[in-house]
């Protein structure tokens, strides 16, 4: 992630700040910085989100395509996630100064997905063992300003909500093989229940206490971080813990508690947005890429 | 502790004055200027067949016979007595490399500073190697520009007891643009914090001292704790900046404070919301105009 210089005494005001509960910018410690939403940006998909968090910006497209399901479960599809750190961002995302953050953000999204109960994949199944719907989610970093997890996680919950699968229908042709229609009308289509998708929190240890939504001021003077995923229930899906510093198990047992009293929280005002959203229907302007 | 989430809008900057359009001296780059060949061309345009065309966006200044574009947008063209604002990126044999949000790193001689002590000797091979000491990769420092470089680098000095490295408190940064010229960038506002406006768009935010330091070259910085509440005096100004800038409203003590003032009705973290900052810069921009007139 791209990294801000820091000076000691800098660290000093920020340290002091955060254990008595105010943040340079008059946040509490778990407090996040000012989200907008918006889905169905980019039209050539099948479902798509944009997310600014503050200054962060993140970009979601899913598309959806007919493949072979896997050998150990033929009756699901599955979901790929591809997370792509464009030099928009920061200038050391030039060329492929961006994989390696690209590639430890996919791996922890697969790590979150992979249970049964975030995504139904059973209705992603076409016919068992031969067809199945592989949900590509490809991400696109614009603006990095820190908390990338929280922001990637909320544009995925709302880019899901806002896919739509073509219903399809499956005949024998003529040589007694299946033969996949789409059906002809756009709108018929399938939309997927995004209610147990989980959130991510990221929670950042600075100096004793732990703060939500860190900027890359905060995250200068934290040394580890703990990366949890939550779903409405309060379900924990997956934690890690990143950052070469070190946490002990109280702390942990702390930030994990924390971490799902937030992530809960946040699930409730994103699907009422994002139902707010889809009951303007068509005739509401969409902002875009020009706001 | 809920995140406040929700659908995004188009924002237009708040503007109470007559509106852009009616400034007949604003230009685009490709925009022509003159078809006159009588006059000379300046910074921020080039002679596209006879005609004076501005390559820069940005007002046009005239000056008898020369014609430039100063642009609106631009990295900070430093000139001598600017009060800057700067981070130490680099530690080199006698000098430091100063990041300015310039085009090119600025230059703080080892003769240029003040030592510890307020001696005035000759720098010797032993300040040399303690350099680190004093200002190390990442320290923030004010200073003034003593000269500009034929390549357009900053000569930096702190030779003065008001410069040197600054200690706890919070950075903002903004386009140089924004920043008016005074005659002076120190100030103590009376809401409790002060503030050092950098002519090259980095604004400092810092409680203020209790009592003026004697100790010269100010390179000692207190790390005790800062109180709560100047602690929120610091952030809402730094709120109050962000707001301003946002609405490309200029900065200088008078509308920082007016803006400040303007803002005590609301939470400080909420000022950050572009409904809130809208009505704050709204209020700040009439008492400024009421000010005027």
């Amino acid at each position: 992630m791209a990294a801000v210089q820091v000076s000691e005494a800098e660290k000093v005001y920020i340290l002091h700040g955060i254990r008595d509960d105010l943040r340079v910018d008059g946040r509490g410690c778990e407090d996040y910085r000012h989200m907008e939403i918006e889905t169905d940006v980019v039209s050539n998909t099948d479902g798509s989100a944009k997310v600014t968090l503050g200054h962060t910006a993140v970009l979601v497209g899913i598309k959806a395509e007919i493949g072979k399901p896997r050998p150990m479960v033929p009756d699901e599809g599955y979901l790929e996630f591809f997370v792509d750190c464009s030099a928009n961002a920061t200038p050391e995302f030039e060329g492929r100064g961006g994989e390696e953050l690209g590639t430890e953000l996919s791996n922890t999204l697969y790590k979150v997905f992979n249970n049964k109960h975030s995504v139904d994949l059973n209705s992603l199944c076409i016919s068992a063992g031969e067809h199945c719907w592989v949900l590509y989610v490809d991400v696109l970093l614009l603006q990095c300003d820190g908390n990338l997890y929280d922001a990637i996680s909320v544009a995925i919950k709302a880019a899901l909500f806002n896919t739509k699968i073509p219903r399809v229908h499956i005949s024998a042709d003529d040589e007694g093989g299946k033969e996949i229609e789409l059906s002809d009308d756009p709108y018929d289509c399938m939309r997927l229940n995004v209610e147990n998708v989980p959130c991510i929190v990221t929670l950042c240890k600075v100096g004793h206490r732990h703060v939500v939504d860190a900027t890359l001021q905060e995250k200068a003077c934290s040394v580890a971080s703990l990366i949890i995923s939550v779903t409405h229930k309060g379900m924990v899906t997956c934690t890690r813990k990143v950052g070469g510093g070190s946490l002990d198990p109280e702390s942990i047992f702390e930030m994990t508690e924390a971490g799902k009293r937030v992530g809960k929280a946040l699930h409730a005002p994103l699907m009422k947005l994002l139902q707010q959203e889809e009951s303007l229907g068509k005739k509401h302007q969409k902002v875009g890429f020009l706001g | 502790m809920a995140a406040d989430m929700r659908l995004p809008t188009i924002r237009k900057p708040v503007s109470l004055t007559a509106s852009a359009f009616d400034r007949k001296d604003l230009v685009v780059p490709g925009d022509i200027i003159t078809s006159d060949t009588g006059f000379m061309r300046g910074h921020g345009t080039y002679v596209d067949e006879e005609k004076l065309t501005a390559s820069v966006a940005g007002e046009v200044q005239r000056v008898d016979k020369l014609i430039c574009v100063r642009p609106l947008k631009t990295r900070f063209n430093g000139e001598v007595g600017d009060v800057v604002v700067g981070r130490i990126t680099e530690v080199q044999q006698k000098r430091w490399k100063v990041e300015t949000n310039s085009r090119l790193d600025s230059v703080l001689l080892l003769s240029a500073v003040n030592l510890p002590g307020g001696e005035l000797r000759r720098r010797s091979a032993e300040d040399e190697l303690t350099m680190r000491e004093y200002l190390q990769e990442g320290d923030l420092i004010s200073a003034e520009v003593q000269s500009v470089f034929s390549d357009g680098a900053l000569s930096l000095h702190t030779r003065s007891l008001k410069y040197g490295k600054l200690g706890q408190g919070v950075l903002v940064q903004l386009s140089p643009s924004l920043i008016k010229r005074q005659k002076t960038h120190f100030h103590n506002l009376p809401c409790g914090a002060s503030i050092i406006l950098g002519n090259n768009g980095f604004v400092w935010l810092y409680p203020t001292p209790e009592q003026q330091e004697e100790e010269a070259g100010g390179f000692y910085t207190s790390l005790e704790p800062v109180s709560l509440s100047d602690r929120e005096v610091i952030s809402r100004l730094r709120n109050c900046l962000l707001a301003l800038a946002a609405h490309k409203v200029l900065l200088y003590d008078t509308s920082v404070l007016y803006c400040y003032e303007s803002s005590v009705h609301h939470q400080v973290k909420d000022i950050l919301k572009p409904e809130v900052m809208e009505e704050i810069v709204m209020l700040t921009q009439q008492k400024l105009l009421e000010q005027e007139g």
